[in-house]
């Protein structure tokens, strides 16, 4: 309760100092100083994760990395680039336009792609082009002691390695409590020479669902594949003033030459047929692909836009693909039992979706049930062989979770690793791992 | 229409990754160092609208213009990958780039366009680097063309061009005659990316380069430019209790 709680009213928890390094010999120095006169060091790129990370629960230094947004090193004919914490995902896109590439993994926010490193993001084409664990070759971090690492070895960028411990994955994904991230060497993708887009409507949650998991078993590359519920159709349909029918809808994407999307394209809508979908309607030209995809991406508005005058928690649970339709069906139960507006959408072809939980912060009593909820909706995704947090990271709220999702050995080993680079807990304490407090 | 070719202009500008542009010490410019060049967002929307004509099979060909040194190809091989059939490269460098102004600009413009007896310009609506927004409005001049500025809608009807021009009263209907010159505005369209594919389809489309001189352009500016300097800092706001005490601070730093 405390930690749910903790997310909507304990809004703000400021640092007593930030500063504004522009490159890494200042991080370096800095994080030398707060080693010294052991002061907590919170990393900080554009603050847009979901599950507190930036909170300075114990007050201390937030080294806010903006001015550090240099896009470095680009090899266009090797598929990498090395960026500053202050590059957000739009604009090296932005940058790389002109060579044929992009950077795909696409979380809601404009988020800053060291950042995204750091909570090992993910966005709606993991299916197709995979997370930050994936695409991240090389990370420069500094550590708790002021020290400078190159994850993989400096300015070294190979497509493949089996050098040595696996450190940058080690990084990737530890929210700040290891070290900060100053530069990251990504993977990059050849924009694709056609993309086409459709909707289609199904009669149940079930028959979506398996639509999902069928057109993946079918060997379709397909680059999106998004689940709405109906409330969440219909809660689109009222916010951006769309007419599309309410009752389970799968957003598809396909990437590919003309000729290899007919294949990918004919062989879906025979599958979504087959389980009792409407036809497709399609976007093939940019503007009316845009066009679909806003009514996505706006889920969250259109979902607070429910209940004027609530707030929204967006759970992230993610399962083995098999056990889908099961989680999906079994939740709106919950939902619909406990008298919740939660609004669904994902990425089902990942077996990760969210519950927009609206819920009115003045109402202890309905902040209890969300947190129920949303504590047996990660419980029935643990006991499903998954994780409580797909994409998100683990942050403030989901540290019990994580101990029942690793159990106590891992949670030892995690733990070890965090006392062996971090001895005195300086970086971003409160996450990810609980410390007995004395 | 059967137009014989379409010339587009695709300006190389300078390309702020970063919103950080630090002006030159000696107050003479603009930090260009290190600074990313790429197609002006207008120009890419102009040779956006040139390539869907073509695709519409209302134009024969799209050539792409760009003025200034040899990385001015680059730009050039961008559009080509967005679909344009061959590129002219007029080259200018050194202190003729650095003062080349929209003027010599349309100069140019309008000697190729005789020169390749084109019927249709399309340019950006203006450069985001100097934001000037005249180089169209002197080519058509130059050339005594109809002009469709601020371009959000076109369509080709005839010989004629039916226009939507997004002025500061709304949307404007209008018909010209061809040759026209028209400048793009953001809503015209959405550009595709070059794709991998593209791009190596591109590099084995011509571009030739040219000398201003060869066109009989002289692209002497006639402009100095004085002196380039930052805004000034902005000043630290102050909070006040009532609004008796704003008015008495508007009055003490003379603004009422």
């Amino acid at each position: 309760m405390a930690q749910l709680i903790a997310l909507f009213l304990c809004r703000c928890r400021p640092p007593d100092v930030v500063v504004f390094p522009r490159c890494v010999e200042e991080v370096s120095a800095l994080a030398k100083v707060c080693h010294k006169h052991r002061l907590p060091i919170i990393p900080f790129g554009t603050g847009t994760g979901l599950e507190g990370g930036v909170g300075a629960m114990k007050g201390g230094v937030c080294f806010s990395l903006r001015n550090m947004e240099q896009v470095l090193d680009l090899h266009p004919e090797d598929f990498d680039v090395t960026v500053e914490p202050g590059v957000t995902r739009k604009t090296l896109n932005a940058y790389l336009r002109d060579t044929g590439l992009w950077f795909p993994i696409d979380p809601g926010a404009d988020a800053s792609l060291c950042g995204m490193a750091a909570t090992s993001a993910s966005g709606t084409n993991a299916v197709r082009y995979g997370t930050m664990r994936e695409n991240v070759i090389n990370l420069e971090v500094v550590l708790a002691d002021g020290s400078v690492v190159h994850t993989a070895g400096k300015g070294r960028r190979p497509r493949k390695t089996s050098a040595g411990y696996n450190l940058t994955n080690l990084f990737v994904g530890s929210e700040g409590t290891l070290g900060i991230i100053t530069k990251t060497t990504l993977r990059l993708y050849g924009i694709p020479e056609a993309m086409v887009s459709a909707v289609c409507s199904f009669p149940s949650v079930q028959a979506a669902v398996d639509s999902t998991v069928q057109t993946l078993q079918a060997g379709v590359p397909i680059a999106r594949i998004e689940f709405l519920d109906d409330v969440m159709i219909d809660a689109c349909n009222r916010f951006s003033s769309l007419s599309y029918p309410v009752t389970p809808t799968l957003f598809l994407e396909f990437h590919g030459s003309e000729q290899s999307l007919e294949e990918q394209v004919k062989t879906a809508e025979d599958i979504t047929q087959s389980n009792g979908g409407s036809d497709f309607q399609w976007a093939r030209d940019t503007e009316t692909r845009n066009r679909l995809w806003k009514a996505r991406h706006d889920a969250w508005y259109a979902a607070l836009a429910l209940r004027p005058g609530c707030k929204a928690y967006s759970t992230d649970v993610c399962v083995p693909l098999s056990r889908l339709p099961q989680i999906i069906v079994e939740t709106k139960e919950d939902l619909i039992e406990n008298r919740l507006t939660g609004p669904i959408a994902g990425h089902v072809g990942d077996g990760n979706f969210h519950c927009l939980m609206v819920v009115d912060p003045n109402d202890p009593e309905e902040m209890h049930r969300v947190h129920l909820f949303t504590e047996r909706l990660a419980r029935r995704a643990l006991a499903m062989d998954g994780t409580c947090t797909g994409e998100h990271g683990v942050g403030l709220g989901k540290r019990a979770l994580l101990c029942e999702e690793m159990g106590p050995v891992g949670i030892q080993v995690m733990q070890s690793l965090k006392d062996a680079l971090d001895p005195n807990n300086l970086m971003n304490p409160g996450k990810i791992l609980q410390r007995e407090e004395p | 229409l059967s137009c014989k070719v379409l010339s587009s202009v695709v300006t190389p500008c300078y390309c702020f990754v970063s919103p950080q542009i630090r002006v030159k010490p000696d107050n003479t410019g603009v930090v260009t160092d290190g600074v990313k060049h790429s197609m002006n967002p207008f120009c890419e929307i102009a040779v956006e609208e040139a390539v869907k004509l073509k695709e519409k099979k209302l134009i024969k060909e799209v050539v792409a213009v760009s003025c200034g040194p040899q990385q001015s190809q680059e730009t050039i091989r961008t559009a080509l990958a967005m679909g344009a059939d061959r590129g002219i490269h007029v080259d200018v460098s050194g202190k003729d780039y650095e003062n080349l102004g929209p003027l010599q600009v349309s100069k140019i413009l309008a000697a190729l366009a005789k020169q390749e007896d084109a019927q249709l310009i399309l340019l950006g609506k203006q450069a985001i680097d100097d934001d000037c927004n005249q180089t169209g409005q002197m080519t058509a001049a130059l050339l005594d063309w109809p002009q469709g500025t601020f371009a959000s809608e076109v369509s080709l009807e005839g010989d004629k061009i039916n226009l939507v021009r997004e002025i500061d009263g709304g949307l404007e209907h209008i018909k010209i005659n061809t040759p026209a010159v028209i400048t793009a505005d953001l809503r015209l369209n959405t550009p595709r990316y070059a794709t991998l594919p593209n791009i190596m389809k591109a590099k084995k489309k011509k571009i030739v380069t040219v000398k201003p001189a060869d066109l009989g352009v002289d692209v002497t500016s006639r402009l100095e430019v004085l002196k380039v300097e930052e805004p000034p800092q902005r000043q630290a706001g102050m909070k006040v209790e009532t609004v008796e005490d704003l008015v008495v601070k508007l009055k003490e730093a003379g603004r009422v």
